[in-house]
């Protein structure tokens, strides 16, 4: 087997995981739209439920978190290795302090009796009920995207150590990169649709 | 004659190592066949099963808790590890490569992780019948509230379930980037042979509609886990909409079953009537239109399920386009038969034997299709026979054809002709006896997945019965003749069939590098004045 490199193969086959994700995601969001369509007065009420600056600072520390894994890229693509690592780095404690933040947010929830399959919330109107099984089902799935994330970027910062990811081949860091990225648009989506809709 | 070994040879690795862990495509493509053709065994014997114990009214051979377990594991197979994977994970891997001139797929160690998910995707939905509350007896589908409800080990088969649509993904990734950047130089768009079109086709439904399915099988789980409530009216959910999630894959899922076959079809009927296939580009075309088109159709599950009259018009009229493509490619090939120089290899009968079963799965679709006539039928045996014909005897028609077709590539040996032409006869006279019943049946009012029946419905019960053991009988006989050509039938050389697809210009077995000069193509693959008899 010889040392088989296609750009252009490895970004084709990249964008089209992205897809199956934003498909896998999309199941979800039609649930929701159909949701939100037959409860939208109950969708309102449990929305003001949560935390807004909780969900503002995440976005921030998000985007900001997404900008270092271009960062990254870039640097990589200038040939300062060292620097791509730093803004690795840089990226995973951002995501891990998102992590942290949803963690509080979630421990709250479960503490005032709000999660799935609750007593507390049994007799609430169906359409609130509703609201928090897709916000646990989204959001955590959601994190999960990000603990993945995470994994992979920390594999890419690995494989540049070794040589495997270079200044002249840095297919890998670009695609994390795009993962990454992804994994930010899907929350820039989901933070308006849970903790800004009135 | 020696039989060269080509890419089977043992190496100085290890057995496990280079076998197992192998990013050989061709390596991974017996892998594969070999495992679907095991899981395809266990299948068989639980349709038997099945059979046996529907031979008379009341209680046969197994209870009922029993039966529903069989028949839910018998779907569980035979869809999601049998015919799925079937052609393009066996052949596709196989062969696509070696039919573009390409040196491996695009992603050789992803195509050795998406073999890796479906074996413990089959490991994780074989566990789920012996751990737990006992195997799952929700039917395939999964459909809720009951799957929410029954005590029995749904989770894991839907976990099991999740695995091996990522393999499925990861497969139908792999071979569109394969297509669109590994063709040799000449291998225009044009030149493409109708398999690997047919291959294209499917990965664009894998890629895109397998996705939906792993969701909500994710929402299974976490509704049964965590009571969720997700599609529960108590909860504000909805069990309407997890039936439009699931058949919005599964629906699709049918022609990842049969499209598949059909390229493997339109390959072999030129080659055995040298003669070019009538109307490539057509066929091409409704390849890709099935994939669209298939893609609108799912909600014509759901017409007894509760939408609006102008949602059952809409979906029934699509339904009726999708046909359309289909029956293009039937009269492609049966144009392409007429006035051919006919060779009757047992290839080409299975592939006439699909075109018969697939017609009378095909043209029973229409009836299900229709609104009204499906009300009548609706969940009952009917279906069940419409599907069989499509599914066994189109996609299993087109596997065993692909087994023939390319035996001799895969293995430099051919097996005995008249064993496989009787296996082929046996098959098709079992098939028929097996579901044709079943639309009688399904007229005069049996319900599918019934344990236990009226007294009027044991003829039509017997006669299919019997069709089983046909069926089986064939089966038998086909596998027989492959274990034992396998290792006693006579020697052939590079390209046995005449063909003129690149795949014949290798020896046989191919070398595990696959082409010592990259091939340069200058015409298509069905030119077979350019072929060189070298046999």
């Amino acid at each position: 087997m010889t040392d088989h490199r296609d750009y252009q193969g490895a970004k084709m086959g990249m964008w089209l995981f992205l897809f199956t994700e934003i498909l896998l995601f999309g199941g979800l969001f039609v649930l929701y739209s159909v949701t939100l369509g037959r409860f939208p007065a109950e969708f309102h009420q449990a929305s003001q439920l949560l935390d807004v600056t909780m969900g503002t600072t995440n976005t921030v520390i998000l985007i900001t978190s997404s900008l270092f894994a271009a960062l990254a890229v870039t640097a990589l693509q200038k040939g300062n290795a060292k620097l791509a690592q730093i803004f690795i780095a840089l990226t995973i404690a951002f995501a891990c302090g998102f992590l942290v933040i949803k963690y509080f947010e979630w421990t709250h929830k479960f503490h005032v009796g709000i999660y799935p399959g609750s007593p507390d919330i049994a007799d609430w109107a169906p359409g609130k009920q509703a609201f928090f099984s897709l916000y646990f089902a989204m959001t955590g799935l959601h994190g999960i995207h990000v603990v993945i994330g995470m994994a992979v970027l920390s594999w890419v910062s690995w494989l540049i150590r070794v040589g495997k990811c270079t200044p002249e081949y840095f297919v890998a860091l670009e695609n994390a990169g795009l993962y990454w990225h992804l994994v930010d648009l899907i929350w820039i989506y989901l933070f308006p649709l849970y903790y800004l809709i009135t | 004659m020696v039989v060269s070994q080509g890419f089977m040879a043992p190496g100085d690795k290890s057995w496990v190592r280079e076998w197992l862990f192998t990013i050989d495509h061709k390596r991974i493509g017996m892998l594969y066949l070999w495992s679907i053709l095991a899981f395809f065994v266990v299948g068989v014997f639980l349709g038997l099963l099945i059979r046996l114990e529907l031979f008379s009214p009341g209680r046969d051979l197994i209870g009922p808790q029993v039966y529903n377990a069989v028949f839910t594991l018998h779907g569980v197979i035979m869809i999601f590890l049998v015919v799925i994977p079937s052609i393009p994970a066996a052949f596709g891997n196989l062969f696509l490569p070696l039919q573009l001139g390409a040196e491996d797929v695009a992603f050789p160690r992803l195509n050795m992780f998406s073999f890796w998910l479906y074996v413990i995707g089959g490991a994780i939905a074989l566990t789920s019948l012996f751990t737990g509350g006992g195997a799952p007896d929700t039917g395939w589908t999964f459909y809720v509230p009951f799957s929410a409800v029954t005590t029995t080990n749904v989770s894991v088969a839907v976990l099991g379930v999740f695995v091996l649509g990522f393999s499925s993904i990861l497969t139908g990734l792999n071979f569109i980037v394969t297509i669109h950047r590994l063709r040799a130089p000449g291998l225009k768009w044009r030149r493409l042979t109708l398999f690997a079109w047919a291959l294209y086709a499917t990965a664009w439904i894998q890629v895109l509609a397998t996705p939906i399915l792993s969701i909500t099988v994710v929402l299974i789980a976490i509704e049964r886990l965590l009571g969720m409530g997700i599609f529960d009216p108590a909860r504000g959910g909805d069990p309407i909409l997890y039936q439009h999630l699931f058949w919005i894959y599964s629906h699709p899922a049918v022609y990842i079953m049969i499209l598949p076959a059909m390229g493997v079809i339109s390959d072999i009927i030129p080659v055995f009537c040298r003669k070019p296939i009538f109307g490539y580009k057509t066929i091409v075309g409704s390849s890709l239109a099935i994939a669209f088109a298939g893609s609108l159709v799912w909600a014509h599950h759901m017409f007894v399920s509760g939408m609006s009259d102008t949602a059952v018009m809409v979906f029934s009229l699509l339904t009726f386009v999708v046909a359309v493509p289909s029956a293009i490619k039937v009269f492609n090939w049966v144009s392409t038969l007429y006035k051919g120089s006919i060779r009757p290899e047992p290839p080409l009968i299975y592939g006439l034997g699909f075109i018969f079963l697939f017609a009378m799965g095909g043209i029973t679709g229409l009836v299900l299709g229709s609104a009204g006539t499906d009300m009548h039928v609706h969940d009952t045996y009917f279906v069940v026979g419409h599907f069989h014909y499509v599914i066994f005897g189109g996609t299993g028609f087109g596997m065993f054809a692909a087994i023939h077709y390319w035996f001799p590539k895969m293995y430099g040996r051919m097996y005995n002709k008249k064993q496989a032409n009787i296996a082929a006869g046996l098959l098709l006279v079992g098939i028929n006896g097996l579901y044709f019943p079943m639309y009688l049946l399904g007229l005069a009012g049996m319900p599918r997945r019934y344990y236990d029946y009226l007294p009027q419905f044991t003829e039509l019960h017997r006669l299919s019965t019997y069709g089983s053991w046909f069926t089986f009988a064939g089966l038998a006989l086909m596998i027989y003749n492959l274990i034992r050509s396998r290792y006693h039938g006579a020697p052939v050389g590079r390209n046995p069939w005449q063909a003129a697809t690149l795949e014949w210009t290798l020896p046989s077995p191919p070398p595990s590098h696959n082409f010592d000069v990259e091939p340069v193509v200058t015409h298509g693959p069905y030119a077979f004045s350019e072929v060189r008899d070298d046999d």
